[in-house]
């Protein structure tokens, strides 16, 4: 065999690319299983629905209900608490985006596009700080709730304002709100 | 170098049944070569003797974690009740968990302790590079261990501190929510991350010792550092490892171990959070959480970041840039003994870290706040401004000719201020 054969493609080769392509391919599919046994499974994934009755909630008290393993933070909001929240121009917020999973992607951080629709006094969002996923508090009398009278997260100092919008801290983005509806006058279907 | 080979050849089958053996596998060539007959240099000091506290410590771990496998239940129900279960029920579980749970802040200690002294006598410089590198691998292998060690008792310490490492990783753009769902297995810290955890811790110190094999095996080709920095030259700078070191090792070991056992006896409890005796409450969070001591200075440099993503890349560059340290400094003296400006900056450095996980274990406020951001400035300008800047300006001090050389030296001038005061 002359030096120009060897260097032409030959079937040994092909034969060789052939087998590669198809072992990794073999590796690929055996990896899969097993790194997918590690996401949610069927019953972390049935989508589950909780329905809270909140006909004996006072104005200017929060209740904290669980739901998919998280807290969720319900809040019957003061007039003082929703004024001061639409006060706040849109350019101080650290985060401009509603968060809101009721409404769209690009809906803006206004406090009408983080409470729920027709009912202002009531927010409903995850307790869960977008920093970290500590619970902020602020929920029951006597919490710290931050420089902005909404909620506060001890664990790296997020602060919250009474729309649940990040102000102050290192937490990134808005407390999201869960997809929640008023069933009647009394009852927030959440999920 | 040479003269590792040499003893390498010293050992000799005494009976048939060991040249047989020997024949067909020489593992006691093996053990004899790398224990007994090991040259090392002959001026080790009890800095040295923290890699034989360490295999200790490894071993203790698996030993006592084996079994208090036996009676722990890793699921989110039972955990909690299963640990009381072990300190009050288990004959002798209450020992045995004090072992492994001092134990874990012990070889934290232990490990410490020895990345210290490599810092201080240049011991990841060349040849030792791979060997550095390998250990810091090994640490980091050990942080997980214990991260998802402590989450097993299942008590609010235990879930808000997976709550809260786990999430580091929402930070990573796009797919950090996929992440850590996938890391979860649901979409909050549960019983189907507790399980993973259980497998996991049962998993890694099998992976470390499989890298303290490989750290062992690099250490034999390169063969100890020692605090003159210097190589060793000839025969005479070495002594066999054994009966020396084991020795000297041995005793280390035994003065390590009364302070090991203060803990497990007189306060076992100290070095962990009360909080992680009420057990795990997914809906609220402790007032102040902390990670066990050993883990602060890296929580400080976490909380220092005023961003999310930001303090997640600081906190994991502090360990990565230990790999780039062997490149990042420029002197060719190993030891901080011949470096006058280095063993400042050395005493700077320690005692910036120590600070640090002072700060790691108060709130992030005020001047705690500006404290740790520049204690976290400095840590990375040490190693990113000082070791490759110190190379450059620094004269070393004059290196003593061998090992012998300087450890006859000592004597001769430790004798000579002995006849002065005689006269």
């Amino acid at each position: 065999m002359s030096d120009k054969e060897t260097k032409e493609t030959n079937r040994r080769d092909f034969i060789f690319l052939a087998t590669g392509a198809v072992a990794a391919v073999g590796v690929a599919s055996a990896a899969w299983p097993l790194i997918h046994q590690m996401n949610p499974d069927s019953t972390a994934l049935a989508l589950s629905t909780i329905e809270v009755d909140v006909s004996g909630m006072e104005v200017g008290q929060s209740i904290t209900v669980k739901w998919r393993g998280k807290p969720v933070f319900i809040r019957r909001r003061t007039r003082d608490e929703i004024d001061l929240a639409r006060s706040v121009s849109l350019d101080d917020l650290p985060d401009g985006l509603a968060r809101n999973n009721n409404a769209t992607n690009t809906a803006t951080a206004t406090d009408e596009n983080r409470s729920i629709e027709g009912k202002e006094e009531w927010l409903v969002m995850l307790g869960v700080c977008t920093h970290l996923g500590c619970v902020p508090k602020g929920q029951s009398i006597g919490d710290a709730r931050g420089d902005y009278g909404g909620w506060y997260c001890p664990c790296h100092g997020s602060h919250y304002d009474t729309a649940g919008r990040i102000r102050k801290g290192p937490a990134p983005t808005n407390l999201d709100i869960p997809p929640a509806i008023f069933l009647n006058d009394s009852v927030i279907k959440i999920g | 170098m040479s003269k590792i080979s040499t003893y390498g050849k010293k050992y000799e089958p005494k009976s048939g049944v060991s040249r047989w053996f020997d024949e067909r596998l020489p593992l006691p060539r093996l053990m004899h070569n790398s224990v007994n007959a090991f040259p090392t240099p002959r001026n080790l000091n009890y800095w040295y003797t923290f890699g034989g506290v360490l295999t200790f410590c490894l071993i203790t771990q698996i030993i006592t974690g084996v079994v208090l496998s036996m009676h722990y239940t890793a699921n989110s129900e039972l955990a909690f009740g299963s640990v009381e279960h072990i300190m009050r029920n288990v004959n002798y579980g209450w020992l045995i968990r004090y072992i492994h749970a001092v134990g874990a802040s012990m070889f934290f200690l232990a490990v410490y302790v020895h990345i210290f002294r490599g810092l201080y006598y240049g011991s990841y410089k060349a040849p030792r590079e791979l060997l550095w590198i390998l250990g810091v691998v090994i640490y980091l292998l050990m942080t997980a261990t214990a991260f998802m060690g402590y989450v097993l008792p299942w008590g609010q310490m235990s879930f808000w501190g997976a709550t809260v490492i786990t999430n580091l990783f929402s930070a990573i753009p796009v797919v950090g929510g996929t992440i850590t769902e996938w890391l979860w297995g649901g979409f909050a810290v549960d019983n189907s991350t507790l399980n993973r955890f259980f497998s996991l811790h049962y998993l890694l110190p099998f992976m470390i010792f499989g890298v303290v094999i490989l750290h062992i095996w690099s250490l034999h080709v390169t063969g100890n550092n020692n605090p003159t920095g210097i190589s060793v030259k000839d025969e005479q700078d070495t002594i066999p490892f054994s009966p020396y070191y084991t020795v000297k090792d041995a005793f280390a070991l035994v003065c390590f171990l009364i302070l090991f056992a203060w803990f497990i006896f007189y306060n076992p409890n100290i070095l962990g959070h009360s909080d992680n005796y009420i057990e795990a409450n997914p809906l609220s969070t402790p007032a102040h959480i902390v990670p066990e001591w050993y883990l602060l200075p890296f929580y400080a440099i976490l909380r220092a970041i005023p961003s999310k993503i930001g303090g997640v890349i600081f906190m994991f560059s502090a360990i990565a840039i230990l790999f780039l340290l062997p490149w990042l400094d420029t002197s060719k003296i190993r030891s901080a003994t011949f470096r006058p400006l280095y063993r400042q900056f050395y005493w700077i450095f320690l005692a910036n870290c120590l600070v640090l996980g002072y700060l790691g274990s108060q709130n992030p406020e005020g001047g705690y706040l500006i404290a740790s951001r520049i204690c976290t400035a400095y840590y990375f300008i040490h190693f990113l401004v000082v070791f490759p800047l110190l190379g450059i300006i620094e004269t070393p001090k004059p290196l003593p000719e061998s090992i012998t050389k300087s450890v006859l030296e000592k004597i001769k001038s430790k004798a000579n201020e002995e006849n002065k005061q005689e006269v």
